[in-house]
């Protein structure tokens, strides 16, 4: 190692120094959220701590940094990759202890494994050596040539991708539909996925609003809101059905969109978010507090469930006269035909909304979002009238927003203000950002990493928000524009989608 | 003589606070002819155009376009309703092309209302009703033909934004012709052309002039191009109007020269310093 570190450009003191620098970082950095814990003992609260983890910590990164060094130093693959596995190790020993969440010294849990049993033997020898294979395969050492292929493959990858969109769309599409079929007595895996499902469809509905016009919105969550509660309303004081309401609430979303497009029509960027966010706030306050018609902070609880397009009922005591969907079609009762009902409800609802929006981008509206996005002056210039755009892209957004809102009562069958809070609306919008402005399939994805991968790993407590937090800043640097950020044309007239997209890589 | 006027300028004057862009300017463009606006910089051209084309209201003054359906007050119109049905297209000195969308969606674009009609506000877009399908066909069929024209049909897949700069300048020409104009305001189209570009602009211009049979009203500082193709010039400074006639007119007139070149120094020399210079000022 000292032979490589001489021959290249830094010297020796020099790299020792700048990994002491992070050794210090890293210590002051863990020393407070790994190395002192509160235990909650009979005789009060004590302070235990957790040396072990913080010297793993000090010591990864160290590792980290040294592997930075080398490759800024273009030292070989051997090293890189052996330095790889060690982190890896190191990393994977962390995970390990945080979940045991010991205060105690115990021998690296990595040992304990690999000496415990032949076969424990041989799997911690095989994980070492996939790591190192894969590090050592995958590694590339900064040069022209390498860094050349590695562009090659992801202008391949991106080609495949955009000149195939459709099916991808559809195989995504296919998957989602028979999801039940694989996973259907696991309630929390369909649960799971409905709530994936309710957040793409918000996203989708942002999307519109957000992705094709411009307009970055920070209050969407009030028209969630709007629909959610316009359904328990309806439904509670007129007893109206979530069929009839559900149309209802997209038209109450829609007309509050228009309330909201008014004052705002003249604000561009941030002074509309902050206008957007103003307004998504005055929703939740007024839930709130007009006590008398919202049922302010305690809600509205037993909201109706959906029957079966009004032919059979869920429950499993069924009112008088109606029919119970087990006898419709001669099935015994279960708890699940409800959730997977639920799932296919949601997933058909954000269907729609995702071809109307494809379909929309196609139209003359949808274009003149787009243009609208890229230059208003010159969109007033050809007589295009940008109250009206503004205001139909708000009111079409949030009509689903509405949609998804009604969804989310009935399903819940319990609606408070704290489900609309501006964090939800953070949520959304980060999904459309992560996924790539006005990318459709970008959301899909966006919502399966922010909502169902910290579901997921729920095990991980509280260490599952520091990855997502990671994920998301690995996310911002490398594909800062989202992780598809491709815009298709809406027409082309004498080349494929695939010479487009080979002709923008190059 | 008046059947032929597409744009009556009457008494127009902008002020901004204290300040008077344009002071009391009346001039005439007809049917079927390129009229120019030529100035030093800050004559007040530009602002002209903002009023004609609805982003200034103007602070007094009539501005009347004669469209094939009847005279149309223009200070009186919404800005955006200005280019509808055979209204008035401009083009910015600074280019605004959509540059994220392509070459053919930046022209259909341009025939937003017409196709916004047919899709009966989207609701028969949204089902592909055939009357939106044929609509939206006539559409591509009038951009292919400007693409043809200004010589960017090879190109109609490409984003906007990556096109060089002569062409963007051209598209932009194309997609406001796209909104069928009757009187078409071009704000120094020539703007960093090469020679061989701004003489295509030139047979370009005329083309619009003589085929289409569109007004235009130009800015620009390019001589070579406002007096080979306009058949009218109107000179500015300070906001106001200094001249106005034929090309060869104006070239002449001393108040343009004076404009462009500066007064005789001569006659500002103050008496001592003439007598420094052992000039006779009576001499003069």
């Amino acid at each position: 190692m000292s032979a490589a570190l001489a021959s290249s450009r830094t010297n020796g003191s020099e790299v020792v120094k700048e990994l002491a620098f992070f050794a210090v970082i890293a210590l002051l950095m863990s020393v407070m959220l790994l190395g002192v814990e509160t235990v909650d003992r009979p005789t009060g609260l004590e302070l235990a701590v957790r040396w072990d983890l913080v010297l793993i910590a000090i010591v990864s990164t160290v590792i980290g940094r040294l592997g930075l060094i080398f490759r800024r130093e273009s030292i070989s693959r051997l090293w890189q990759a052996v330095l790889i596995t060690v982190t890896a190790v190191a990393v994977f020993e962390m995970f390990v202890r945080f979940r045991e969440l010991d205060d105690r010294w115990v021998s690296p849990v990595v040992l304990d494994m690999a000496f415990g049993s032949v076969v424990s033997t041989i799997l911690a020898i095989a994980f070492v050596v996939i790591v190192f294979a894969t590090a050592y395969f995958t590694m590339k050492v900064q040069g022209a040539v390498e860094v050349d292929q590695s562009k090659k493959l992801s202008a391949k990858i991106q080609l495949t991708y955009r000149s195939n969109t459709k099916k991808i769309g559809l195989i995504g599409i296919v998957f989602f539909f028979i999801f039940p079929l694989l996973f259907g007595d696991d309630r929390s895996a369909i649960d799971l996925a409905t709530l994936v499902m309710i957040y793409i469809m918000l996203g989708w509905g942002l999307n519109i609003v957000v992705g094709l016009a411009g307009l970055l919105d920070l209050g969407y969550v009030a028209f969630y809101a709007v629909g959610a509660y316009s359904y328990a309303l309806l439904s509670q004081n007129f007893d109206l059905s979530f069929w009839l309401c559900l149309p209802l609430a997209g038209i109450f979303a829609a007309s509050f969109g228009i309330i909201l497009g008014f004052p705002v029509l003249r604000l561009r960027g941030d002074y509309l978010a902050i206008v957007t966010l103003g307004f998504g706030e005055i929703i939740r306050v007024v839930l709130i507090n007009w006590y008398d018609f919202t049922g302010g902070p305690d809600g509205i609880s037993s909201i109706e469930r959906p029957s079966f397009f009004g032919l059979a009922d869920f429950s499993r005591r069924v009112p008088e006269g109606a029919i119970s969907f087990g006898d419709l079609f001669g099935l015994d009762y279960s708890s699940m035909h409800r959730l997977i009902f639920l799932y296919y409800l949601i997933l058909v609802l954000a269907l729609v909304t995702n071809f109307v929006t494809l379909r929309l981008r196609k139209l003359p509206i949808g274009r003149a979002w787009e243009a609208l996005r890229e230059d208003e002056i010159a969109c007033r210039s050809l007589g295009i009238n940008p109250t009206n755009t503004k205001l139909s892209a708000f009111a079409i957004g949030a009509m689903f927003g509405g949609f998804a809102g009604a969804f989310f009562a009935t399903r819940q069958g319990f609606i408070s203000p704290e489900s609309f809070t501006f964090l939800e609306s953070a949520v959304i919008l980060a999904i459309v950002v992560l996924g790539g402005m006005g990318s459709q399939i970008g959301v899909v994805l966006a919502a399966i990493v922010m909502i169902g991968f910290p579901e997921m790993f729920r095990e991980l407590a509280e260490y599952r928000m520091l990855i997502f937090g990671a994920g998301i800043v690995a996310i911002m640097l490398w594909r800062p524009r989202g992780l598809l950020s491709f815009r298709d044309p809406t027409i082309l007239l004498n080349m494929s989608q695939k010479e487009k997209v080979a002709g923008e890589i190059k | 003589m008046t059947d032929n006027k597409l744009l009556e300028v009457e008494h127009l004057t902008m002020r901004f606070g204290g300040l008077v862009a344009i002071d009391n300017l009346s001039f005439n463009a007809n049917k079927r002819e390129i009229t120019a606006i030529i100035g030093p910089n800050g004559a007040g051209k530009t602002t002209v155009f903002n009023c004609l084309t609805g982003f200034y209201v103007p602070t007094e003054g009539r501005l009347t376009l004669h469209a094939e359906d009847g005279p149309r007050l223009l200070e009186r119109t919404e800005g955006f309703r200005i280019p509808r049905n055979n209204g008035v297209a401009r083009t910015f000195q600074n280019i605004r092309l959509f540059t994220g969308m392509t070459v053919l969606e930046n022209l259909i674009v341009a025939q937003h209302n017409r196709l916004m009609e047919a899709s009966a506000f989207s609701i028969a877009g949204l089902f592909n009703l055939g009357s939106y399908a044929k609509a939206e066909k006539e559409a591509v069929e009038k951009a292919k033909f400007w693409l043809e024209k200004v010589g960017l049909y090879e190109q109609a897949d490409w984003n906007a934004g990556n096109l060089p700069y002569g062409s963007q300048r051209r598209l932009e020409i194309a997609r406001a012709m796209c909104t069928d104009p009757s009187l078409l305001c071009l704000d120094e189209p020539a703007a960093g052309l090469n020679p061989r570009e701004s003489a295509e602009l030139n047979i370009l211009l005329q083309s619009i002039r003589d085929d289409q049979g569109v007004g235009c009203l130009l800015i620009e500082h390019d001589m070579s191009v406002v007096m080979q193709i306009s058949d009218h010039v109107v000179v500015l400074d300070y906001g106001k109007k200094i001249a106005d006639g034929d090309p060869e007119a104006v070239k002449n007139d001393p108040a343009v020269i004076r404009a462009y070149l500066g007064e005789e120094e001569d006659d500002e020399l103050p008496p001592e310093v003439a007598a420094d210079l052992h000039l006779d000022p009576k001499a003069h």
